[in-house]
């Protein structure tokens, strides 16, 4: 190849710098999201619109693509916010310097300290717990106690899992790991492994199985059992709070920080702290049926009536930071 | 891939070698070094290997993924190749009730994503799925069972089979009536004319489609993880996402791009010696037989089968999701998207052609040489999954970005935000990268059966190379280039993975709109999306069936069929060279 003729490349520079978009221009009174959560915010953004007059752009995408493309535009980026779910994610971009720290109050009281960032660069927003599920006709809920009990030989062949692959699965094991040291960990998921649990990704589909009769117990995130009773209210599978005797129900978050370059950065902590206060938590839960991070707002209904459950308040950055391990330990037991 | 000529360079008149660099070597090579750039990204990857990871994929899953990658690819391309080429055959040869209908409608599992596809099928015949159900219910019995491997190659082959359908049915019809007629003449049956004469003809396409077919194979990751089969593709999202480890799992896919070569190098082989030359004297489209009575109906059942798995199955499930929760629904602005969908495909499809065009003809041009290596190397892309490849196109991108233009603008004292990184013009980009492969097998394919002699004659009555490129090998090119651009307009407008991490903000695609409910599990809300793009891909599946049936329409005279091996390597069909 010939090096490019100087005058040529000259010319097209000039007419990039002619026609290209300037810095800095961006219309005031907007705030730019990138989002890897797709569902159930909609109602929040545009409260947050009317109240403040501030526009929300959303981009959305998959947590691992929009971290790369934020990495990519570095100082560049047009994100002012980055939203995503679990907290591994939100760990690993804080972790990658593309998250921003944010001193307000306003979060700091709103958040629990367990479910936001040590060091204030995330916080969660809404609250996921992921637990097991049972055949109401099938299993008596005195017989179910335990994440790790799950590993117990009675539950063989009846036992649905997602694959191990699955984060909300990942971060489940993080946090065991974190509670209980590897060894011990390593030994539970043995157990459920030698239990031979039909793996099926979806956890909508694990919920229809132990209705179907394929399995009688499954580990689920709990919004997608409430969507299934919205629908039908006589649907015959129950919840159960895991490690209610023990060390709490393993919960995870969906979650969002001010990046690092963020033009529009008072919006941004504007938006964050909108998101967090109890009108628009109270938003969230009605629409998606997650669990507000904020204690102020109430849960929904048909999810406040599965009572109330002591959640494991171990920091869940801890699911990001112990991830790695979560997946290689996942390898060795040959739960795929 | 293929031969490196059609014409045996003793044939060649000494003055048609173009002795300095042609314009085309040239624009080959450029092309092809920007369309590189993407895979050499992912290729060095391996200057700082991450030991660790490969050390523990070795110990505990490494054997497994290929085992079950290689496993898979092997399954897909014999189910593709038979059913492919058979379903070909019968709707070129034959007449069946509803022939016509089918000839079309078989191409339609390709407008479906995989993993749509894929996910239908698990809701149809899972355990907790209508089917099972009532058979458990009524009947007593349970199923057993469907290994998850078995699942995704049945899924596979019935989404992939049409590559090898396009391109067969497109040999089938161009080598026209007299090359059947004769071999009926020399006292072949119909059935054995096929596999002694047609078959081995059309071995180029039908090679090409199925090497086409276990490339997207090799970099599906939607279908895999819908059944939870663990491949390579499955295995680089796992290090990337579940170890956030990026590099490692970019350097796990330069596996599948070993194995890309090996297929490619098994292409190549399976072509074989053999040149496929084929005379392009208009002749009659082939005369069919007619099916009558229970045959007839027996293939028309077949081909209602297939498509019913392949395609009504899967576009009445999602329409029956839609229903059950509230109706079909779309959201405001789908007209925007619609548009945006289509002018992105047909942009990438006319592009994807062009550049190819360009690719095949230089290598026509200039046998073996650089040009043969680079556009194996560039198809290549096409193994890769389509996040993988998409981030090896932003990162040099955003370099670009941020160390010329930015500095540029720095220079001149107004600064600037993105150029590249999140145009359309990246987004362009990545798909001709990804779609080159399907671009230039179709074209290749054609391009090998015209004789080199057609050439020489164009040259000798003093026609440049762009007015031979023009009058005598576009004209013969065009069902291959129609194939081309079908193929890669319905991929396009499927295509979500690159899409997703290069679009332009606020640019929405149909298959972006499906992939925002899917991934929250709202399958009832993807159906809209879902069918527009089927409903959008019938326009050009039908447009490029009515423009090659015209060009296969009634011919004048003879055509003969040659097959010419190396000297003292006959081919089975010898006999029939030359039959005047």
């Amino acid at each position: 190849m010939r090096p490019l003729p100087t005058l040529p490349a000259i010319a097209a520079a000039m007419l990039l710098v002619v026609v290209g978009p300037a810095a800095g221009q961006a219309p005031a009174g907007e705030v730019v999201v990138y989002s890897a959560r797709h569902y159930g915010q909609e109602a929040a953004f545009e409260a947050f619109t009317k109240k403040t007059g501030i526009r929300v752009n959303i981009f959305n995408g998959n947590t691992g693509e929009l971290f790369e493309r934020l990495k990519a535009e570095g100082d560049k980026t047009p994100a002012d916010v980055l939203l995503t779910v679990d907290a591994g994610n939100l760990w690993n971009a804080a972790r990658a310097g593309l998250l921003s720290r944010v001193d307000s109050p306003e979060l700091q009281a709103n958040v629990p300290a367990s479910l936001r960032d040590p060091e204030s660069r995330w916080f969660g927003l809404t609250v996921r717990a992921r637990t097991i599920v049972y055949a109401k006709d099938r299993v008596k809920p005195t017989e179910l106690s335990t994440y790790e009990a799950l590993g117990d030989p009675k539950w063989k062949g009846r036992l649905c899992l997602r694959t191990s692959g699955y984060i909300y699965n990942q971060s489940l094991l993080a946090t065991l790991i974190r509670r209980h040291g590897e060894p011990r960990v390593e030994e539970v998921v043995r157990g459920w492994v030698a239990n031979q649990p039909t793996l099926i990704n979806s956890d909508t589909k694990i919920i229809e199985a132990v209705a179907a009769g394929q399995c009688d117990v499954g580990l689920v995130n709990h919004y997608y059992l409430a969507r299934l009773v919205a629908k039908t209210p006589a649907y015959p599978v129950a919840i159960h709070w895991a490690n209610q005797q023990t060390t709490g129900t393993h919960v995870n978050v969906s979650g969002a920080g001010v990046t690092a370059h963020a033009k529009h950065r008072a919006n941004a902590i504007k938006f964050l702290e909108y998101l967090s206060s109890p009108e628009a938590q109270q938003l969230f839960a009605d629409v998606s049926f997650e669990y507000p991070a904020n204690p102020q707002a109430s849960v929904n209904p048909l999810v406040a009536k599965w009572g109330k459950y002591k959640a494991d308040d171990i920091n869940v950055a801890a699911a990001g930071e112990l991830q790695a391990a979560a997946t290689r330990l996942a390898d060795r037991v040959g739960y795929r | 891939m293929s031969q490196p000529a059609t014409v045996r360079p003793d044939e060649r008149p000494a003055v048609w070698m173009p002795s300095p660099p042609s314009v085309w070597s040239v624009a080959a090579t450029v092309i092809a070094a920007l369309l590189a750039v993407p895979i050499l990204a992912v290729i060095f990857s391996l200057a700082h290997p991450a030991a660790d990871v490969w050390q523990h994929l070795w110990r505990t899953q490494l054997a497994g993924l290929i085992i079950n990658t290689l496993g898979l690819v092997a399954a897909v391309g014999a189910g593709t190749l038979v059913l492919g080429t058979t379903l070909a055959w019968l709707v070129v040869a034959y007449d069946f009730p509803g022939r016509r209908v089918f000839e079309a409608a078989l191409i339609l599992p390709l407008a479906i994503p995989a993993y749509v596809i894929g996910f239908a099928f698990l809701g149809t015949f899972e355990f907790a799925g209508p089917l099972a159900t009532w058979i458990r219910t009524t009947i007593g019995w349970r199923l057993p069972d469907v290994p998850s491997g078995v699942g995704v190659a049945v899924v596979m082959t019935l989404v992939f089979y049409p590559y090898v359908y396009l391109l067969a049915r497109a040999a089938f019809h161009e080598q026209g009536a007299a090359t059947l007629e004769t071999a009926r003449s020399l006292g072949r049956s119909r059935r054995r004319a096929f596999f002694e004469v047609a078959l081995p003809m059309a071995r180029p396409s039908i090679v090409a489609g199925t090497s086409l077919a276990m490339m997207e194979a090799l970099a599906d990751f939607g279908t895999v993880s819908t059944f939870g089969y663990r491949t390579l593709a499955e295995g680089v999202y796992r290090v990337w996402y579940g170890m956030f480890d990026r590099v490692a799992a970019t350097q796990l896919a330069t596996l599948l791009l070993f194995f890309a070569l090996g297929l490619l190098l098994l292409e190549r082989s399976l072509r074989g010696r053999a040149r496929f030359v084929q005379s392009q004297r208009r002749g009659p489209g082939v005369t069919r037989a007619r099916l009558s009575g229970a045959r007839g109906l027996a293939v028309a059942a077949g081909c209602a089968g297939v498509l019913g798995l392949a395609f009504v199955l899967p576009a009445a499930q999602l329409t029956t999701w839609a229903l059950a929760d509230g109706g079909l629904r779309v959201r405001t602005g789908f007209i925007a998207t619609l548009r945006n969908t289509l002018v992105l495909a047909g942009t990438a499809a006319l592009a994807t052609a062009v550049l190819a065009l360009v690719l095949a003809y230089a290598r026509r041009l200039a046998p073996g040489g650089a040009a043969r290596f680079v556009t194996q190397f560039v198809s290549m892309g096409y193994a890769l999954p389509g996040s993988v490849i998409a981030v090896g196109i932003l990162v040099p991108m955003a370099w670009i970005d941020h160390e010329i233009i930015g500095r540029l603008g720095a220079l001149v004292g107004r600064p600037l935000d993105l150029v590249l990184t999140g145009s359309v013009v990246g987004l362009l980009f990545a798909y001709v990268v990804r779609f080159l492969a399907v671009s230039f097998q179709s074209l290749e394919a054609s391009l090998v059966k015209i004789p080199g002699s057609l050439d020489d004659a164009a040259r000798s009555l003093g026609a440049k190379i762009g007015t031979t490129l023009r009058r005598v090998h576009l004209p013969l090119l065009r069902s291959g280039l129609l194939t081309a651009l079908v193929i890669v307009f319905v991929e396009t407008m499927k295509e979500m993975p690159a899409t997703l991490l290069l679009r332009p903000f606020g640019v929405t695609t149909l298959p972006i709109e499906v992939w925002e409910r899917t991934s929250e599990s709202l399958w009832s809300d993807a159906a809209a999306p879902a069918l527009a793009i089927v409903a959008a891909g019938l326009i050009p599946v039908f447009l490029a069936i009515r423009l090659t049936d015209r060009s296969w329409g009634p011919r004048h005279g003879p055509q003969t069929p040659t097959r010419s091996d190396r000297p003292g390597k006959p081919g089975p069909l010898l006999d029939y060279r030359r039959p005047e």
